[in-house]
């Protein structure tokens, strides 16, 4: 049963018909799904989500598809892990991370944006699907694209992280590495969409798509105790996630599953590939595309369509946005995995370095409940990082060789009870 | 100073369902007025009413956005390849 209406223009308003469409043919904004609010509230409750099984599709009556999806059973609802021990270190004592690092089936928040695309790609009856992407999206489309049983094409740029190549390829997914970056990638895929028809999840089928990314911000809320935190901190590439879990928060107010203030909402970005921010700190509307140099290679987009609804959405919550370096980006993956024992890719470093940064500056305060997003696994970057741990120290396998080492490394203090 | 201009499928109404035009000019301006000249409708698509390129249209001058280029001041010549792509923002 589907509680969508029709497809709407965000910015002149037409509607269109619930198609595999993604761009107003008057204005070329974005299409945004329309739902019959009225019926979703009659039809849910905290009751009803909590009776379902753990994964997103409890949220199903918020989503954009119409029968019961069998695509994802097990994405979504990753954990909200009260952060104790990082919460101590920099001095936040209600510190939340959503782990998106365990996410399934590919370890990223994308496994929650493909499942309803798929979803949607087979009631379209679409038998190709594909994506541009700079690697997560790209292992997301093609595990959740082999399930289905649909045809796969994956288009990135050259010199993403090979595990990234790997990781699609292994599911049956042909794969086509493009000269160029990613803005370059994204431009040649909406011409072959045309072409071909087939569903670019991220493209045709955007609309749908990114709904998916609500989801994010229910889990954020359901697993508060039906409650919104004071300050959400969100990495910003293409713009998808920010203000959908914006999104998320004022849809649950709105049919009544939630009470109370909205949350601030913070975007992060590298310093390599700052677009927004940069928009966001001169006080302008028009974002200025940027040649992205970071590491974090999986938010480096320098041209983020949807970085302009990032914008509204972040001044609206009262947040802001910083960016954070390479290096501090390093430092942030190191002191989430040693206090906390996760382990994230260079956009959630970039998440936390962020978090770091504004409470320094006083847009976090204390004593508020905070909620980093931690979008991706680092085992999937293992590249960004693999210089900055130390090095392993190599010895013979002779019990009098670690002593040695161990007196060294402990500063000269022998083993008590040693010889 | 004639030019190849790839046309997406919200446009196509206005170029009888071709993807793929010509058009003439030394300037994106000028390009896009002549594509006006023979499609017309056209440049109130990807131009606002300040005369700016819309927010949602990405123009490609031989594959280099021309916001990194002179936006409608950028030159063109004889053989260059122009895209006109929405501005769609992709996953990653």
């Amino acid at each position: 049963m589907s509680y969508i209406t029709a497809l709407k223009c965000r910015e002149c308003g037409q509607d269109y018909p619930v198609e595999p469409l993604h761009v107003c043919e008057t204005c070329f904004g974005p299409l945004e799904v329309v739902y019959d609010y009225g019926r979703i509230r009659a039809a849910l409750s905290h009751k009803l989500i909590e009776s379902r099984p753990r994964n997103l599709w409890r949220y199903r009556e918020l989503l954009p598809v119409d029968h019961e999806p069998d695509i994802g059973p097990c994405s979504g609802f990753t954990p909200l892990l009260h952060a104790r021990r990082l919460g101590a270190e920099i001095g936040i004592k209600r510190l939340y991370i959503k782990d998106d690092t365990v996410n399934h089936p590919t370890l990223s928040y994308k496994d929650r944006v493909v499942s309803v695309a798929i979803t949607r790609a087979q009631e379209f009856g679409f038998s190709t699907v594909s994506c541009a992407s700079t690697g997560n999206l790209a292992t997301a489309v093609a595990a959740h694209a082999a399930r289905a049983g649909l045809k796969c094409y994956i288009f990135m740029p050259e010199g993403v992280e090979s595990g990234k190549i790997v990781g699609s390829a292994i599911y049956g997914a042909r794969v086509i590495t493009i000269r160029g970056n990613y803005d370059d990638v994204n431009r040649l895929c909406s011409e072959i969409a045309d072409k071909y028809g087939w569903a670019f999840v991220n493209i045709n089928l955007r609309p749908y798509y990114t709904e998916g990314a609500k989801t994010f911000g229910f889990e954020i809320a359901e697993q508060l105790g039906w409650k919104l935190p004071d300050s959400v901190v969100i990495p910003t590439a293409g713009g998808t996630i920010l203000p959908k879990v914006a999104k998320a928060f004022k849809e649950l107010k709105d049919i009544g599953l939630v009470k109370g203030g909205a949350p601030k909402i913070h975007s992060a970005q590298a310093a390599g590939s700052a677009p927004v921010i940069h928009a966001l700190h001169k006080g302008t509307d028009l974002i200025s595309p940027v040649k992205p140099n970071t590491i974090a290679k999986s938010i480096a987009i320098g041209n983020p369509a949807d970085g302009f609804y990032v914008l509204g959405a972040v001044r609206e919550s009262g947040g802001w946005g910083e960016m954070a370096t390479d290096e501090e980006i390093v430092d942030a993956i190191k002191l989430l995995a040693r206090t906390e024992g996760i382990f994230a890719e260079p956009a959630g470093g970039t998440t936390l370095a962020v978090t770091l940064k504004l409470l320094a500056q006083g847009r976090i305060k204390p004593e508020e409940t905070v909620v980093v997003s931690i979008t991706g696994n680092g085992y999937k970057t293992l590249e960004a990082v693999s210089n900055a741990v130390e090095q392993p120290f190599v010895i013979e396998a002779r019990l009098d060789d670690f002593d040695a080492l161990f007196e060294r490394l402990s500063g000269g203090k022998r083993l008590a009870g040693a010889a | 100073m004639a030019v190849r201009v790839r046309v997406p499928t919200p446009l196509r109404r206005f170029t009888a369902g071709n993807g793929e035009v010509t058009a003439s000019g030394t300037s994106l301006k000028e390009i896009i007025n002549d594509l006006e000249s023979r499609h017309p409708g056209m440049r109130d698509r990807l131009l606002d009413d300040k005369g700016e390129i819309r927010r949602f249209v990405n123009i490609y001058l031989n594959g280099d956005d021309v916001r990194f280029l002179d936006q409608l001041n950028s030159a063109v010549k004889d053989g260059d390849d122009i895209s006109i792509v929405p501005a769609i923002a992709g996953g990653r």
